[in-house]
């Protein structure tokens, strides 16, 4: 039972509110009437533009296609060790702890910087390749998409796994343990309890993944080079360098609307049925 | 345990394990680079020599970038601390419709991508004739500071009993009183946890920052971008690894406060 509720509290969303109406909403709808505004009227030309050229969806595809690739990563090598940070206790919990929560505090560039001395040919991951015979001679990473998508799974890695944890470690052991008296096996048990009860957190991790590597810029900056362009670094170019405002503000509008595509997807996966089998 | 458990089980200790190793490994190669002789990346190093810690003290672009992403981060934490706070209030006791709207608002710019964000807020800020580099890049960072403050402290209020605040005016406290006396005791971990994650991302941001940045003022990440597109040698590293180890003296403080789970949490 709650206490009063007098009507001024309300008020307090106000400055908050407020605030990013102004400094992020208004400049996003800005943004969004450059790319289809031109002194002769609106238009929608500068995304014909973008998607009639071959160039355009090159970049957006090595955006999607990077993007896909971090997140199936993540999500594959994410479910294990957040069901091993459940099962941890002490020292090893919190180990596994800090090497999720340090990297993730310390910033983008400095690991992006950190996995251009990993992939070189004379690096720590080749010399692990060669070392246990996966490959004869060192080979290139550095510059190539496999190396950029080991960057961005450690990059990103964290947004996954931390979604995961919170919610498998709600899961009562007591359905699991029903499950099995009732002769479900352990792979059927993660499958129909485990899987189910824990979705959520893999929509979120999936969702908090894939936004975040589709708009990564300084990873394929530092790890790719100028010659493999994503929407992010196109963006970039052609604010800071080719001073195109309608090429830039159109690809930003791309990305925006895939973002937005991934926030309400995943905003309707959470609401789906699924959703009451946790509580 | 059957067998298929008991496999189930090596391959989720194995992963774990190898990530534990992976996700290490950027933070320890960073700081062995930082310590090496060679000046081309070499590892193991060949000789410990602290010659690149020595050039940071030369470089004069460096310290005014780093004052200025200690300065914008302070600062903008403690604006979203302020509006964050009062946001969670309002959404947790008001009685308005669109409470959840808020919230989502709220939360929003963490969703969007960072550079989309910076680029109309460029666009926006150039637009109303705003050019000090300084004040756009405080209005920047207070935009994706906010949404830590308000979900995290979102999260505590809706944890915390209310009637308690009642019963503290019963017993004869006034009503701010018993807010500063019995809610902000039990908010502080959540202060504290939101505080320091707004505090990291600001210090970290690059893609605002790259836009809102200009020759005078830079931040940290933005500066050591440049260096990296410019000569890329190990002083970089040592001026990293410097990053690392305060990140590192963070964590263990708030690890003493708040204890790690919390900080997975969040």
């Amino acid at each position: 039972m709650r206490g009063r509720r007098p009507a001024a509290v309300s008020l307090l969303a106000a400055p908050a509110a407020v605030y990013l109406l102004v400094a992020f909403a208004a400049p996003l709808l800005v943004l969004l009437a450059t790319s289809v505004v031109t002194p002769t009227g609106l238009s929608a030309t500068g995304y014909v533009r973008f998607l009639s050229d071959p160039f355009g969806w090159k970049v957006l595809a090595n955006s999607l296609r990077a993007a896909a690739l971090t997140t199936t990563i993540c999500l594959l090598v994410g479910y294990p060790v957040a069901v091993a940070l459940v099962r941890a206790r002490g020292a090893v919990q919190s180990l596994l702890l800090v090497s999720l929560i340090l990297p993730l505090s310390v910033g983008a560039v400095v690991k992006a910087f950190a996995w251009t001395i990993l992939l070189r040919s004379d690096g720590l991951v080749n010399q692990i390749l060669v070392l246990t015979g996966l490959t004869a001679e060192p080979v290139r990473l550095l510059f190539t998409e496999s190396g950029l998508v080991l960057g961005a799974v450690n990059i990103f890695l964290a947004f996954m796994v931390l979604p995961i944890y919170s919610v498998l470690r709600q899961v009562d052991p007591s359905l699991l343990a029903a499950a099995a008296t009732l002769g479900s096996g352990p792979l059927h048990r993660f499958l129909h309890v485990t899987l189910p009860l824990t979705m959520p957190g893999v929509v979120a991790g999936v969702a908090f993944v894939f936004s975040m590597s589709v708009s990564m810029y300084v990873i394929p900056t530092l790890l790719m080079g100028d010659r493999y362009q994503t929407l992010s670094t196109l963006i970039a170019r052609s604010y800071l360098f080719m001073r195109d405002r309608s090429l830039g503000s159109t690809v930003a509008v791309v990305l925006l609307a895939i973002a937005v595509v991934v926030v309400v997807l995943s905003g309707l996966l959470a609401r789906s049925p699924r959703r009451t089998a946790v509580s | 345990m059957t067998p298929l458990e008991r496999a189930g089980t090596v391959a989720v200790w194995t992963v774990a394990g190898a990530v534990v190793l992976f996700m290490l490994a950027p933070l320890a190669v960073v700081m062995a680079v930082s310590v090496s002789a060679s000046p081309v990346f070499t590892l193991p190093p060949p000789a410990l020599s602290f010659r690149w810690y020595e050039r940071l003290l030369t470089l004069r672009d460096l310290w005014p970038a780093a004052r200025v992403s200690v300065e914008v981060a302070l600062l903008s934490t403690a604006v979203s601390l302020v509006l964050g706070t009062l946001c969670a209030i309002a959404v947790d006791r008001g009685d308005f419709r669109g409470r959840s709207a808020i919230v989502t608002f709220a939360v929003s710019p963490l969703m969007m991508p960072g550079l989309v964000v910076g680029v109309a807020l460029l666009q926006a800020l150039r637009d109303v004739g705003l050019r000090d580099a300084y004040a756009s890049l405080l209005i920047g960072h207070v935009v994706i500071t906010l949404p830590y403050v308000t979900r995290t402290v979102l999260a505590s209020l809706s944890l915390f009993d209310f009637s308690l605040i009642d019963a503290a005016r019963t017993l004869g406290y006034s009503y701010p009183r018993a807010l500063g006396k019995v809610m902000v005791p039990v908010l502080a971990p959540a202060f504290l946890t939101s505080g320091l994650f707004a505090f990291l991302a600001s210090m970290d941001n690059y893609p605002i920052s790259l836009f809102l940045t200009d020759a005078r003022t830079k931040t940290l990440p933005i500066q050591i971008l440049r260096y990296l597109e410019e000569r890329p040698d190990p002083t970089v590293a040592a001026i990293s690894s410097g990053l690392i180890v305060l990140t590192i003296v963070v964590l263990l403080l708030a690890d003493r406060l708040v204890g790690l789970r919390r900080l997975a949490e969040v």
